[in-house]
């Protein structure tokens, strides 16, 4: 397997406060990896630092075989060009339709004409679903709407790496399956190489070829591979609990 | 009917104590019992052995968890053994989930001296000071790839920022500069006519407008408005992590979003400049002619003759350099804030206050310069 995206001995913190350490990875070309963990442990930090928002106190993060932080910052705005990012909140530029925000990339780096942009914007909201509310602006959208309208912005350039952070949070089961499906497709039909950061089990078992799943206890990474694998054989209790839903003792009958 | 909350501690035969609940917790009266029995708790022997009993319970809300919590944190201070045993079932289930917590842990070093506080504030101050150069820099070349038209630029953001920024704010600058012309014209009237000088208002209008007033007042009407919006809107878009996409979009924030507001507000300023000296003169004119019956025309050529064209051009020199003020310190303190509704809001008043007191400080060395140079 070549590897497509390596995060090479990663530390994070934030100031002097630890969140990741030691984090070691690699992940190949046309690859859906997962970002696991509770809530807290780090996910989108980890998110963050490999889309090079944050900078590593320790460690590297390789495109290929770019060290994004070796580069110049011309050179690390190439590489995010071929990133898609959808960010948990959205994160949609809340003075634009919803039409105008998975134009905008479209403008700025294609050299399509704008006949062709809108029909490519139809398009890529119609493939999460959007597409009677083109001409919303952010704020008129639900939460689950917004997430869907970040996914088409990311989705606009046919982007070689596609960030998700928790594309499924906050959507109804069966739009979240479409969301996995849709997942699938681009991967098959692009080869884009796909992060996602979720805790959503279903999905994690249906999309996932491989995840990491961080700790927030001992900070770092405590388990990596094929999540079906990993429940099958990781002896290690914690990530049992988490791919069981394993729940502290309190969570008996319920009262 | 609830009865009222009551706690009782008695003694076993085998020596422990049993810890009896009754009634219904959830009354005001709650909080009163709690207290007196944490105060009996604390008087029990180290290391006593105490049953809870919870079959007294008839409704318990989260005074109760709030007690058991103390309770708990006492007795451990005191190595009392507690016994859950006798307490409902949901007591344990939520006092457990409330134990599973994840230690604080902020790495900052605990403990810091007058010194190294004093020395912190001088190192944060100067980092100030670095990122305000840093930002000016950046925006400098950006403005220069932008006029190379190297830019990332919507030629759409300018037009619509104009727009706010200029025929927008007509109606208040129009206003205050009048009111401002008429005060200027009316104080100086009084003092002149006791010399029988009072021809010599339309030059003291005319030439505080155009050098001083209109200029400064444009830039603090400005500076509330425009710059106080422009931290607010880039404020809430940091907290929205709209900033950090445009980034990985590979549109430079600087030149997206900054570029097109201080462009807009230095092609506006100046124009708003020249509108509001003319506005003040019209209110000098107006004060002259109803209350020291000047006439338009007596005061209109006084005006001429004695305030100069470069008069007119340091004031408008001054309204492009407050624009600058304004949409520097209006987006830089919105793009540094905080991810939150708080942090917008003390950028905004920030960005407020920096711009008004920058203005008047560079007013000030604009007017000393320019008076020794004697222009
Ligand atoms: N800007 C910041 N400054 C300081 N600490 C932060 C900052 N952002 C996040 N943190 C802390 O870093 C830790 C990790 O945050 P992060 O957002 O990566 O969590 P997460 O794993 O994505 O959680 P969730 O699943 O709830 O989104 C948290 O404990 C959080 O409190
Ligand atoms: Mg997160």
């Amino acid at each position: 397997m070549e590897a497509h995206l390596t995060v090479d001995n990663l530390t994070m913190s934030y100031g002097q406060t630890l969140i990741q350490r030691d984090l070691s990875f690699a992940i190949g070309r046309g690859e859906i990896f997962t970002i696991m963990g509770g809530s807290g442990c780090g996910k989108s930090t980890l998110l963050r630092h490999m889309i090079g928002l944050l900078k590593p106190k320790v460690g590297r993060i390789l495109f290929g075989h770019d060290d994004l932080w070796q580069l110049n910052p011309a050179g690390r705005g190439e590489l995010q060009r071929r990133c898609g990012i959808a960010y948990q909140s959205g994160a949609l530029l809340s003075s634009m339709t919803v039409a105008e925000n998975v134009a905008l990339p479209l403008e700025q780096f294609s050299s399509h004409r704008p006949a062709e942009i809108r029909e490519l914007v139809e398009l890529k909201l119609a493939l999460v679903g959007l597409a009677p509310y083109a001409d919303r602006y952010p704020s008129q959208l639900s939460g689950g709407q917004k997430k869907r309208a970040a996914l088409a912005r990311a989705l606009a350039l046919d982007p070689e790496y596609l960030f998700f952070d928790e594309p499924s949070a906050g959507l109804d089961p069966l739009s979240s399956r479409n969301l996995d499906d849709l997942i699938l497709q681009l991967r098959d039909s692009l080869g884009s190489t796909v992060v996602i950061v979720t805790h959503e089990l279903p999905s994690i078992f249906a999309i996932a070829d491989r995840g990491v799943l961080l700790d927030a206890t001992t900070k770092t990474q405590i388990a990596i591979g094929n999540p079906h694998e990993l429940l099958a054989h990781d002896p290690d209790e914690r990530v049992q609990q988490f791919l069981r839903r394993g729940q502290p003792v309190t969570h008996g009958e319920s009262a | 009917m609830a009865s009222a909350p009551s706690a009782q501690l008695q003694p076993q035969a085998d020596g422990s104590l049993r810890l009896a609940l009754y009634g219904d917790w959830r009354q005001p009266l709650a909080n009163e019992v709690g207290r007196q029995l944490l105060l009996k708790v604390d008087r029990l022997r180290e290391g006593s052995a105490v049953q809870l009993d919870g079959h007294g319970l008839m409704a318990w809300g989260s005074a109760l968890l709030v007690l058991l919590r103390q309770l708990e944190e006492n007795a451990a201070r005191r190595q009392l053994a507690l016994d859950w045993q006798g307490m409902p079932d949901g007591v344990g289930r939520l006092m457990a989930l409330a134990h599973h917590n994840p230690e604080p842990d902020n790495g900052e070093p605990g403990h810091k001296g007058q010194l190294q506080r004093i020395g912190l504030r001088v190192i944060d101050r100067w980092r100030n000071f670095e990122t305000v150069a840093v930002f000016i820099g950046d925006l400098l070349l950006a403005l220069g790839r932008v006029m190379a038209g190297k830019g990332r630029i919507r030629l759409k953001d300018v037009t619509e920022q104009m727009e706010l920024a200029g025929p927008k704010a007509l109606g208040i600058v129009s206003l205050l500069s009048l009111l401002m012309g008429m005060i200027l014209a009316f104080v100086g009237a009084i003092q002149l006519e006791n010399f029988g000088a009072t021809i010599y208002v339309a030059s003291l209008v005319g030439f505080g407008m155009a050098r001083e007033m209109a200029a400064m007042l444009t830039g603090i009407i400005m500076a509330g408005r425009t710059g106080a919006a422009y931290a607010a809107q880039l404020g809430s878009m940091e907290a929205n992590e709209e900033i950090d996409a445009l980034r990985t979009m590979g549109l430079p924030p600087m030149e997206f979003l900054v570029v097109p507001r201080v462009l807009a507000l230095m092609l506006m300023m100046p124009l708003l400049t020249l509108y509001s000296i003319a506005v003040g003169i019209v209110g000098g004119a107006l004060v002259c002619w109803l209350m020291f019956d000047i006439t338009l025309t007596q005061y209109m050529s006084q005006l001429t003759e004695t305030v100069a064209l470069r008069h007119f051009l340091i004031g408008t020199f001054k309204g492009v350099l407050f624009a600058l003020i304004v949409g520097v310190v209006g987006c830089m303190t919105g793009m540094a804030s905080g991810r939150s509704a708080s942090a917008v809001g003390a950028a905004t008043t920030r960005a407020v206050v920096v711009s008004i007191v920058a203005i008047i400080c560079c007013d000030a060395l604009v007017t000393l310069i320019t008076t020794v140079m004697g222009v």
